[in-house]
């Protein structure tokens, strides 16, 4: 099956901006969750189209865990300065400083869930009423479940049975004083629909979604990229291969695939072939079943 | 391409989650990873086969009780489309997640057991879609396996679900009834020997052909403001853009529109997208207008085609409501009407009846509760410019807020 046939299903994009400007209209202080990834990196786009030739009316929030890959920092101040937009980054680093959080150890430790803790200071801190995060219904099962408009109590915490019900496309988005709501734009996006759309719109994305050279080192069946937070044993040799990465999170728990594609038109051939899906590269979605989900219970976005 | 919305309903246990999975499967829109948790699952919960239903049935405690309590939204793709599987629970307790999934559809699937035959969820199903008026009805009469594959009882069954038509069709309905075994695969993406008396296509063969209705393009135009776009740079000093989704019909660079509620009039100067002049958009667009003349709109306000037949502006409303709330609705109350992007307060003046779903009985009562489906009066502080939902659905749908709670506690229907 060749990549050209399938097309963006515009009627998504149609979507994603009118929930965007339901957003602008019923908050006072939104403001987009950024990380550098592809699926922010398109919500970017999409807050440019729907409000053009306006400003996009919120800043971008990035919670930096210290442990991104470095080209994936390089890109968000390219996009922010190129754009001309607002950036305000809040670091994990600070809240492990201040006691509030504490760094995990061992092998798999990473800062994943210690970003919760910044987030939500960060979202106190700020006063921001509305957080627009990129995450998709396709991509786990908890997810799958999620409201456009997802309202998050003075804890940041999900209620899965508390959620207010969707019809057809009218958004509620009243809430009392220190509660939140994080808004999904792209849910009934898949990981296909987000490549053809950055193909479609001709998006840059940070180099490491591409093929390239990088040390690696194999655990648990996957390809961990090597760095100096990834906490190794002694059996495990890094070594070099062409790897890509189909998700970016931090270095210390996005697995890479081994692969040689270096163009747009290439990754969506092999997303097509592909026999893991994009979460199974998220090691911090491996720790139980239901892991997500006790996550997003937690305020995790 | 374009993207077809389908809701599924079934009792508890008539294979619909297996159904979800079958799709998925045989479209292989499951990968590997995602397969071998499947059959790890299967193994620990001591089954010989791999329980496709694993996969949609999502949350902690549906897995603990091995059902579905919530909206759980599943997309595969082919080719030739998007696929959007809104999959609603099929409990008593749960017909406003019925109600919810079905409001963005245009096809509604129905399972039936073809050991049970029609049942009172059967009854609830459709009668959600009638009230709904979802275009496409595709009944499936699962575990055939069960039954032998038995030609008379699949008839039977047809003929007890069409005795249920007559009353509550309505224009444009289509229904399509198909035997398969989702356990097995039958009937769903591939055809099976073992049903050859039935000469029509296969599930996914028959969704990949349907021709869902762009009924909202037909209807009079509405244009409901969101947001207005005042850029205030020195490139684009002079900018007013409204912008918004075009709820029905269609605009045209040049029409005259009315703008509601003022009533004040103006030509459509430009209809643009991220900088793209378009001569004309759609319903399902989402564009931003500008106008010939400076009239005063604000986010609320509705553009309308002078000519065109207006939105009535209701001061008392009279619609169909599902109650979605733990606390009773309670006449005398005020609630927000939501209706697009407005907020009017209003007060309930009156229950007129509530109608036993599963019956199509309508009974006088002055109460109801969540899950309840019934016929109300409200007031509204101001006037809402709905048009009835059976002449223009887009524009004809509110839902009410609790004004203390902010939960959604009603969908309605203006009748």
């Amino acid at each position: 099956m060749s990549s050209i046939q399938w097309q963006f299903p515009r009627a998504l994009e149609d979507e994603a901006i009118y929930i965007l400007r339901e957003t602008a209209a019923q908050f006072e202080r939104p403001a987009i969750l950024f990380s550098g990834g592809k699926d922010s990196i398109t919500l970017v786009r999409l807050a440019q189209k729907a409000f053009y030739p306006g400003k996009i009316p919120f800043p971008l929030l990035h919670v930096d865990t210290g442990h991104n890959f470095p080209e994936t920092i390089e890109f968000r101040d390219w996009l922010v300065e190129t754009l001309g937009l607002e950036l305000i980054v809040r670091n994990v680093q600070d809240s492990i400083n201040q006691g509030k959080a504490k760094e995990e150890t061992g092998k798999y430790a990473s800062r994943n869930a210690l970003q919760t803790v910044t987030l939500l200071d960060a979202i106190e801190e700020l006063k921001f009423d509305a957080c627009i995060g990129g995450a998709r219904r396709d991509e786990e099962k908890a997810r799958a479940k999620e409201r456009i408009f997802s309202v998050r109590d003075e804890f940041g915490q999900w209620n899965a049975k508390m959620q207010r019900p969707e019809l057809f496309d009218m958004l509620n988005g009243k809430i009392n004083i220190g509660e939140n709501v994080r808004v999904f734009p792209i849910s009934n996006w898949t990981e296909l629909d987000v490549w053809n759309y950055i193909r479609e719109e001709e998006l840059a994305i940070p180099s490491i979604y591409f093929s390239h050279e990088r040390e690696i080192i194999e655990r648990d069946g996957m390809y961990w990229p090597f760095s100096p937070y990834l906490n190794t044993t002694e059996e495990e040799v890094p070594f070099r291969s062409k790897v890509r990465f189909r998700t970016v999170g931090d270095m210390t728990c996005t697995a890479a695939v081994l692969s040689e594609a270096d163009k747009l038109e290439d990754i969506i051939e092999e997303i097509l072939a592909a026999k893991i899906s994009e979460r199974g590269a998220r090691i911090d979605d491996k720790r139980s079943e239901a892991a997500m989900e006790k996550r997003k219970q937690a305020g995790y976005f | 391409m374009d993207v077809l919305r389908i809701t599924t309903s079934g009792s508890v246990d008539d294979g619909k989650s297996t159904l979800i999975g079958r799709l998925l499967y045989d479209t292989k829109s499951i990968t590997q990873d995602k397969m071998e948790a499947l059959q790890a699952a299967s193994k620990r919960k001591g089954l010989d086969f791999t329980d496709l239903s694993l996969l949609t049935d999502g949350l902690i405690a549906e897995r603990e009780q091995g059902i579905t309590i919530d909206v759980a939204h599943i997309y595969f793709s082919t080719p030739n489309r998007k696929y959007i599987i809104a999959d609603t629970p099929g409990h008593f307790e749960y017909t406003r997640n019925m109600v919810t999934g079905a409001s963005t559809s245009q096809v509604s699937l129905i399972l039936i057991d073809a050991r049970k035959g029609i049942v009172e969820q059967t009854y609830r199903h459709f009668f959600i879609a009638c009230m709904l008026r979802i275009p496409h009805l595709v009944v499936c009469i699962n575990k055939m396996d069960l039954v032998e594959y038995d030609e008379a009882r699949y008839n039977q069954i047809v003929e007890d679900f069409r005795q249920l038509l007559p009353g509550s069709y309505y224009e444009n309905l289509e229904v399509k009834c198909i035997p398969i075994s989702s356990l097995y695969g039958e009937n769903v993406v591939t055809r099976t020997e073992k049903i050859s008396w039935y000469k029509g296509e296969p599930l996914l063969e028959f969704l990949e052909q349907i021709q869902f209705d762009r009924n909202d393009r037909n209807h009079p135009a509405r244009f409901p403001i969101q947001y207005v776009i005042r850029p205030k740079t020195e490139q684009f000093h002079d900018f007013r853009g409204f912008a918004g989704k075009i709820a029905s019909g269609s605009f045209n660079v040049g029409d005259t529109i009315v703008s509601l509620p003022n009533g004040q009039k103006s030509k459509i100067k430009s209809i643009e997208k991220f900088g793209e002049q378009l001569s004309a958009a759609h319903a399902g667009e989402s564009v931003v207008i500008t106008l010939e003349d400076e009239i005063d709109i604000s986010r609320g306000n509705i553009l309308v085609q002078e000519g065109q037949p207006l939105p009535e502006a209701r001061r008392e409303v009279q619609a169909q409501v599902c109650w979605m709330d733990q606390n009773k609705l309670t006449p005398g109350k005020t609630y927000l009407l939501q209706h697009g992007p407005t907020r009017i307060k209003s007060k309930v003046q009156q229950i007129t009846s509530v109608t036993e779903v599963t019956t199509n009985r309508v009974e006088e009562k002055s109460e109801m509760g969540l899950n309840d489906i019934g016929r109300i009066v409200l007031k509204t502080a101001q006037p809402v410019f709905a048009d009835t939902y059976q002449s223009n659905p887009a524009n004809g749908t509110f839902i009410l807020v609790d004004e203390f709670s902010n939960a959604t506690v009603a969908v309605g229907f203006v009748e």
